[in-house]
């Protein structure tokens, strides 16, 4: 493509078209993570009256021996790992059906976009009600088919509260991948499906050999997307459990929440953002590497 | 007076631009010129540096006597005509063609008036409040260059305006062009690829190759007399014979035939011969001249049957790539599938084979 | 019936299956909530459960609207999704365009960061920003959350916009350049009329991320009567842990999601092609 002049000109007017934006995005975002990493180096809690004192790398020597946060790093990898995984099967499966052809396509579309339009913190209300132990619709499901004799107190148990929470994400951001999943598939040419099919493939094989590989890029990008979002999950959490029972659900995000605005523990707050951060950047930036091939690709303008 | 004049203009490559290496021309009151070449030669891009949609390497840009090429394309005092229109989609015909006139801050009556003028001359009339998407090929067509015309530039350029028209309808808007430009004297500068366009509507043409400027003249000239190979074969319709030939003392052998060499002081070792199909003619009875060979395709064209002839008695006759001349006769002329053809010697064109240059006759 | 009929019957089958099941999991919970909300009292704790009221009643919302001001809690939801949007837009939209057009220096790295930057979990910024807001003395003002929405939504806008504008012919700006069109010009009255679907899209998506976001609205805003109706619901409490009051949460949660749904509904095309543009194309 031609494009237009470069002189100084025209590229000072693109910067004064750009720079609200940029200094916006550095004020909510850049500057929140250099603070903490500034913090992170005081402490500044209730022992100290508020006032930051300047420990050194102390809060990272204290969080190395706190059971709190090594249990909440876990609670959150086990969330993340399970819910990205069956959103995934769940999402590739629904795309695949968006992917037909049949009557009320559309509506069906708008059906399955719905959960991810709606407010999690709301719609973690909904799960919490459906999940009750007394007046739950889900135990009373249950009781009626005859598959559990008593009613079951999902969020009430570690374990069953940990899966209650990875089925109510499930539910509320498998839209977002079956949406991009299906962008994708709509972008393969049916040639290629034809083509295969009269060399004699099954449909399986297709899927295998032509459909997966097409559909990496989409399929990277929305597990990337996914994990950054499940990794920092807190709304649905606090509304569901709050961490509970006994912080087997507390995820980093719920504990980072806590230590700054119920212990009041900004030095140590911080500190904990630095490292939840610096674990994001490196998760992602290694998968960024396996996405590069196809990122470079995107970015590139057209 | 308004007169355009590009000195020592040069663009280098990027992605973006195909280059233009030191390009000297000039365009007068009054002339068409066409920049004539195939994709990839830079004639876009010479339209667009004069338009101030990219800025040159080097060298300058005159409009009468303003040197422009540091000014922005608004201040030039130029209009165009795109290739694919380029209407605001959102206005409306009268608003599209008024649209620069406002930004010059131009007195509501006076818009009014010179916009009437253009859609009168265009026959818009009836399309002024409609919107592009509700017009066809050609009206666009014309919306496009009426939005030019109603500036009265100091120069107009047009970019392939006719390219997205279907063949017939092409032609009238080639002729109803010719005539638009013809009653008004800013410099005009056209670009395309078709060659009958630039014959057609120029007064003067540049052949472009590879981002150099390749010849300079009237269509006329040019086509009589291409300074090189490339604008030999890029010209004229079906292309020109171009044949290398070995030569002996002052004569050029083309199969039995000896064809004589024009006067030249050194005969570089690789000539090449050429003879546009239209100029090749059968032989009558003994004429001496002549070229033998047999038919082995014939293309035909209404008018005219163009034939392919391999030349017979030449040492390639019957390997992969034999000597081969096309012919291009009236369609009710009679032939035999062995023929003898005339090159009559002014028609024939002499290059070197190594340089592409002209040879002998020194006439350009 | 030969093989190939057999199978495209089981096929179609399988795939009716599939479209009931998806269509039932996506909308049950909400459905179940709508029921709910509908119920009395003594309907809802009915065991076994009462899966279809036998009185409907709409007294789980009057006491919404009576005894809390959930009035006020959406007009602020509304509010702040609403003047985040329009900011964002009117920010993004030339960000977008210089971007996409006007090639800079860098703006590689200004891509990738605007990239990198929609990966941030908002609860690694809510320190930050508390602090700037209690230095200011913003906290418990509508700009505390409008500010922030509008940032967090400029990476998705400028993403989609960019890739809108990359779409449009570029002969149309030569065109206007050549007419005499200042950048600003071209962008205002050019441009911008030719993007309305884009913003259209973009400003649902923008609407939708301010109306949902939680844990900001629950930090910086504690005065009552501003709060916004995600934080307001989930605080819906009764008097004591014994008193949950179902039924009220279950209106509060049909009246918060009832705009999107209406989104949802009616653009649903858009919101898919902006999701698409912004995740894929970005």
């Amino acid at each position: 493509m031609i494009s237009s002049k470069p002189t100084t000109q025209r590229s000072f007017e693109g910067w004064i078209l750009v720079i609200p934006a940029l200094l916006l995005l550095a004020l909510v975002f850049a500057y929140p993570i250099a603070r903490a990493f500034w913090l992170s180096l005081f402490t500044e809690n209730l022992g100290t009256r508020l006032q930051p004192v300047f420990a050194g790398l102390g809060n990272f020597g204290r969080m190395a021996g706190d059971g709190r946060f090594w249990q909440s790093l876990q609670n959150t990898g086990v969330f993340t790992l399970l819910s990205v995984t069956l959103e995934m099967l769940l999402g590739t499966t629904i795309a695949l059906v968006l992917n037909q052809s049949f009557r009320g396509r559309g509506a069906l579309r708008a059906i399955v976009l719905l959960p991810w339009a709606l407010p999690t913190a709301v719609m973690a209300l909904a799960w919490t009600w459906i999940f009750n132990d007394q007046y739950g619709v889900l135990n009373d499901v249950l009781l009626r088919l005859g598959l559990v004799h008593s009613s079951i107190n999902w969020l009430g148990e570690p374990s069953l509260a940990m899966l209650s929470l990875v089925v109510a994400d499930v539910w509320k951001t498998t839209p977002f991948i079956s949406i991009i999943l299906l962008a994708g598939l709509q972008s393969i040419s049916p040639d290629l499906y034809e083509a295969h099919a009269i060399d004699g493939a099954s449909p399986w094989q297709s899927f295998r050999k032509i459909t997966l590989p097409l559909l990496m890029p989409q399929i990277l990008i929305a597990l990337v997307f996914r994990f950054a979002q499940a990794f920092g999950l807190f709304d649905l959490v606090q509304v569901m459990t709050g961490g509970g029972p006994g912080g087997s659900t507390e995820t980093v995000s719920l504990y980072i929440y806590a230590t700054i605005m119920r212990y009041l523990d900004f030095g140590y707050g911080a500190a904990l953002v630095v490292v939840t951060f610096s674990l994001l950047v490196t998760v992602v930036s290694l998968a960024a590497r396996l996405l590069r091939k196809s990122a470079n690709l995107l970015l590139s303008d057209e | 007076m308004t007169r355009l004049e590009l000195q020592n203009l040069n663009k280098v490559y990027s992605p973006q631009s195909i280059p233009v290496k030191n390009l000297s021309l000039s365009v007068e009151e009054g002339e068409f010129l066409t920049l004539l070449g195939p994709s990839g030669c830079g004639k876009s891009t010479i339209l667009r540096l004069i338009a101030g949609l990219e800025s040159p390497t080097a060298g300058q840009i005159r409009i009468g006597d303003r040197e422009v090429s540091k000014l922005r394309a608004g201040d030039r005092n130029i209009a165009m005509v795109f290739q694919s229109y380029a209407l605001y989609p959102h206005m409306t015909v009268y608003e599209n063609i008024a649209s620069g006139l406002k930004l010059r801050k131009m007195p509501a009556r006076e818009i009014q008036q010179r916009v009437t003028e253009v859609s009168w001359v265009l026959g818009l009339e009836e399309f002024l409040q409609r919107k592009p998407g509700q017009l066809s090929g050609g009206q666009r067509q014309r919306v496009a260059v009426g939005r030019a015309l109603v500036r009265r530039p100091d120069v107009f350029l047009l970019d392939e305006p006719l390219s997205n028209l279907d063949a017939l309808l092409r032609e009238r808007v080639r002729a109803e062009l010719k005539q638009l430009f013809e009653s008004q004297r800013s410099p005009v500068v056209y670009v395309t690829h078709d060659q009958t366009e630039a014959m057609t509507l120029s007064t003067k043409v540049a052949v472009l190759s590879n981002g150099f400027l390749q010849q300079l003249d009237s269509p006329q000239q040019i086509y009589n007399y291409p300074i090189n190979q490339f604008v030999a074969s890029f010209v004229g319709s079906p292309q020109m014979n171009l044949i290398p030939v070995v030569c002996q003392g002052q004569y050029a052998l083309l199969g039995t035939s000896k064809i004589p060499l024009p006067a030249m002081t050194m005969i570089p070792p690789q000539v090449i011969l050429g003879i546009r199909p239209e100029q090749v003619r059968l032989a009558s009875e003994g004429q001496p001249t002549t070229v033998q060979g047999q038919v082995f395709l014939v293309e035909n064209l209404g008018m005219h049957n163009l034939l392919s002839v391999r030349v017979a008695g030449s040492p390639g006759e019957t390997s992969a790539a034999p000597i081969m001349l096309r012919a291009l006769l009236p369609a009710d002329q009679p032939w035999r599938e062995s023929v003898s053809l005339v090159l009559p010697p002014e028609a024939i064109h002499w290059f070197d084979g190594q340089t592409g240059g002209r040879l002998g006759d020194g006439s350009s | 019936m030969n093989n190939v009929q057999s199978r495209s019957l089981i096929f179609k089958v399988i795939l009716t299956g599939a479209i009931g099941l998806i269509a039932l999991f996506c909308l049950a919970p909400v459905l179940w909530q709508v029921l709910t909300s509908l119920k009395t009292g003594q309907e809802i704790l009915a065991i076994p459960n009462r899966y279809w009221p036998q009185h409907y009643t709409l007294d789980n919302y009057t006491v919404l609207f009576t005894d809390r001001p959930f009035l006020r809690y959406i007009l602020n939801s509304g509010f702040v999704s609403l003047a985040s949007t329009g900011l964002c837009l009117s920010i993004g939209t030339p960000a977008a365009y210089a971007l996409a057009r006007l090639r800079l220096w860098g703006q590689q790295f200004i891509l990738a960061g605007i990239l990198v930057v929609t990966l941030f979990p908002y609860v690694l910024l809510f320190l930050g920003l508390l602090e700037i807001l209690q230095a200011l003395k913003l906290g418990n003002n509508y700009l505390a959350l409008i500010v922030p929405y509008t940032a967090i939504n400029l990476p998705l806008t400028i993403l989609v916009m960019r890739s809108f504008f990359q779409q449009l012919p570029q002969d149309l700006e030569d065109a206007a350049q050549v007419d005499g069109y200042s950048t600003w010009q071209m962008l205002t009255q050019i441009l911008l009329p030719m993007t309305t679907p884009a913003l259209v899209t973009t400003g649902i998506l923008a609407f939708i991320f301010s109306w949902n976001e939680f844990i900001f609205a629950l930090t910086f805003i504690t005065q009552d009567d501003l709060k916004t109706i995600p934080v307001a619901a989930a605080q819906l409490s009764g008097a004591t842990v014994f008193d949950v009051p179902y039924g009220p949460i279950a209106a509060a949660t049909v009246l918060g999601t009832f705009p999107l749904v209406l989104l949802v509904l009616f653009f649903q095309r858009q919101i898919v092609q902006g999701l698409t543009a912004g995740a894929v194309k970005g």
